[in-house]
């Protein structure tokens, strides 16, 4: 008889294919961190409340820590480790580099891969809570104010959040250019 | 956690059938709420039945004007919507004022709706809770309970129901569709949640082995002028204390349509029905909106620790109509 509380699964990570066995119990962080060696995603929580495991499905940014590996099969992830190009790094990369967009570090992966995706939120007109009633959302508008709100899912312990929305506004133009 | 099987299917009937046939099988959605339960030892079921390859995410117009939200279209899809923030602003603003921009994108309609109370005891299995154990008591009514319910509690649970995008579809007549294998069913949501009583185990109206299939708003033209305020224990990224989703359509200076309704304060959207009659038909002076946010709360039953939020939810409902009444002074002056 075949143990149906596991599964074969295929994840695309970061553009290269790989298959594995998995419990189904495994979530995508312990799956990329464990099985794949992709460490970069951190385990902060383990419950959806901090953000440190933010990666990228299908060019969505969630939480990999709610996220069952098994619920992922098939899809395309993209985690800290495959943003940048070519050994060039991204403009949000450089610019958290730059401008002190962290102390420790541990939240970082999550905050750039969040950041990420929130861009592309914004880019795609997406509201968020601070954006004005009534006032068609367009791309463009980034303040510190959207970018705040935007990135309330991803906790920072050294409390780095001025420099990292300093970062982000300051890369949002550029990376928008880089896609 | 306990070990569990794991089936997808992009089939209705499949998912209907492999729940009915399986004992302790469960739907999966985003799984925001009950994988975090599974870690928790809160949910232990044996199967998981995911439904996101169901054809259930589409966000469309019923031929009355009203709208159709898919069970499985994501949270963050259905703020977006650029008829939702049309016609229905107040619903994308809540679900924008819940959880956050990761939260949002995995979270569903359905799952949104059938999400867990936000008790620390419930998700603790060491403590007592009627609502995880029928019979086993209430860790809350003489333990932490600043942020429990102030209406409609009994004595076998005082938890709230912390969906945020629950409340403006309660104010606005939403209707839950669901299919079971004896085929389709609607509840609107004023029966959806079951009042506490002595079962609070018992949540929702929802059939057994029932899949939600969609959410319908009818139309409404006092939709269109709605607003969601939320007041939490931080600025962004956190469950309510409390909030109040608020309609309110003025006609030559008379209140023809009102909506109200408050999360946080109850096991269930609390629809405030009372103040909304207290409104319809005359002005929307600033008595009348004070004397009909005293008429809803004058219910309140607060437990020991939480009677601010009795003033709380009063001050809310009376802060949201009079900005919405002053946005239709405007509009009728210009
Ligand atoms: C850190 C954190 C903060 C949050 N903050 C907020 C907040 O501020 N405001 C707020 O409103 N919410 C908040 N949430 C809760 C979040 O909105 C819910 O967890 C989410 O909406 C649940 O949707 P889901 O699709 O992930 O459901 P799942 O977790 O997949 O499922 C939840 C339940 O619904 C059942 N189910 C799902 N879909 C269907 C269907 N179509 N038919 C029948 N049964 C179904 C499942 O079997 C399960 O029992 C927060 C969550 C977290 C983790
Ligand atoms: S308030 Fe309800 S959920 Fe919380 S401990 Fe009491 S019975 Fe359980
Ligand atoms: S580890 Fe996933 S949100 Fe904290
Ligand atoms: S830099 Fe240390 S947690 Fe953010």
């Amino acid at each position: 008889m075949t143990d149906d509380t596991r599964s074969e699964i295929t994840l695309r990570v970061n553009d290269e294919t790989y298959r594995l066995a998995v419990d189904n119990r495994r979530t995508l962080l312990d799956a990329l961190r464990d099985d794949l060696n992709f460490t970069g995603a951190k385990k902060g929580c383990d419950h959806g409340q901090c953000g440190a495991c933010t990666v990228l499905v299908n060019g969505q940014r969630v939480v990999s820590c709610l996220t069952l590996a098994v619920a992922a099969d098939g899809a395309a992830v993209t985690t800290i480790e495959g943003l940048a190009g070519d050994g060039e790094l991204r403009p949000i990369q450089e610019a958290f580099i730059r401008l002190d967009g962290f102390q420790c570090g541990f939240c970082t992966p999550g905050q750039i891969c969040s950041a990420v995706g929130m861009l592309a939120e914004h880019a795609a007109g997406w509201p968020s809570a601070v954006t004005r009633n009534g006032s068609p959302h367009r791309a463009g508008e980034l303040t510190e104010e959207e970018i705040r709100e935007r990135m309330s899912g991803n906790l920072c312990r050294c409390s780095a959040y001025p420099s990292i929305v300093r970062a982000i506004l300051e890369a949002s133009a550029r990376e928008a250019v880089a896609g | 956690m306990r070990a569990f099987a794991y089936q997808r299917t992009t089939q209705i009937r499949d998912a209907l059938n492999l729940i009915a046939q399986h004992d302790g099988a469960r739907f999966l959605a985003g799984g925001t709420n009950l994988v975090d339960l599974m870690k928790a030892g809160v949910e232990s079921p044996a199967r998981l039945v995911d439904i996101r390859s169901l054809a259930l995410g589409e966000i469309g117009e019923t031929p009355d004007g009203g709208l159709v939200l898919g069970a499985t279209a994501t949270n963050s899809a259905v703020a977006a919507d650029a008829q939702v923030r049309l016609r229905y602003p107040a619903l994308s603003q809540a679900i924008l004022a819940g959880a956050s921009g990761q939260l949002r994108n995995m979270a569903t309609v359905g799952g949104n709706l059938l999400q867990r109370t936000r008790c620390a005891y419930f998700a603790d299995p060491s403590e007592a809770c009627n609502r995880r154990v029928p019979g086993s008591g209430c860790s809350a009514i003489n333990g932490a309970h600043h942020n429990h319910a102030i209406l409609d509690w009994t004595e076998h649970c005082v938890a709230t129901h912390p969906s945020d995008m629950a409340v403006p579809l309660s104010a606005f007549d939403a209707v839950v569709r669901y299919e079971t294998l004896d085929g389709t069913g609607e509840i609107p949501l004023s029966e959806f949640y079951l009042p506490v009583g002595n079962r609070p185990d018992r949540e929702t109206a929802l059939p057994d082995g029932a899949l939600i299939t969609a959410v319908v708003i009818p139309a409404a033209a006092v939709a269109s002028k709605s607003r969601y305020r939320k007041v939490r224990e931080r600025a962004s990224y956190a469950f309510a204390t409390v909030s109040v989703a608020a309609a309110l359509d003025v006609q030559q200076g008379l209140v023809q349509d009102v909506r109200l309704a408050l999360g946080g304060v109850a096991s269930r959207p609390w629809r405030a029905r009372l103040a909304e009659s207290a409104l319809r038909g005359g002005p929307a002076t600033a008595e009348r909106i004070s004397a009909a946010a005293d008429v809803e709360i004058a219910a309140a039953e607060p437990l020991r620790d939480n009677a601010y939020k009795v003033t709380l939810a009063r001050n809310l409902i009376e802060a949201v109509l009079t900005e919405l009444a002053a946005d239709a002074g405007e509009e009728s002056n210009g």
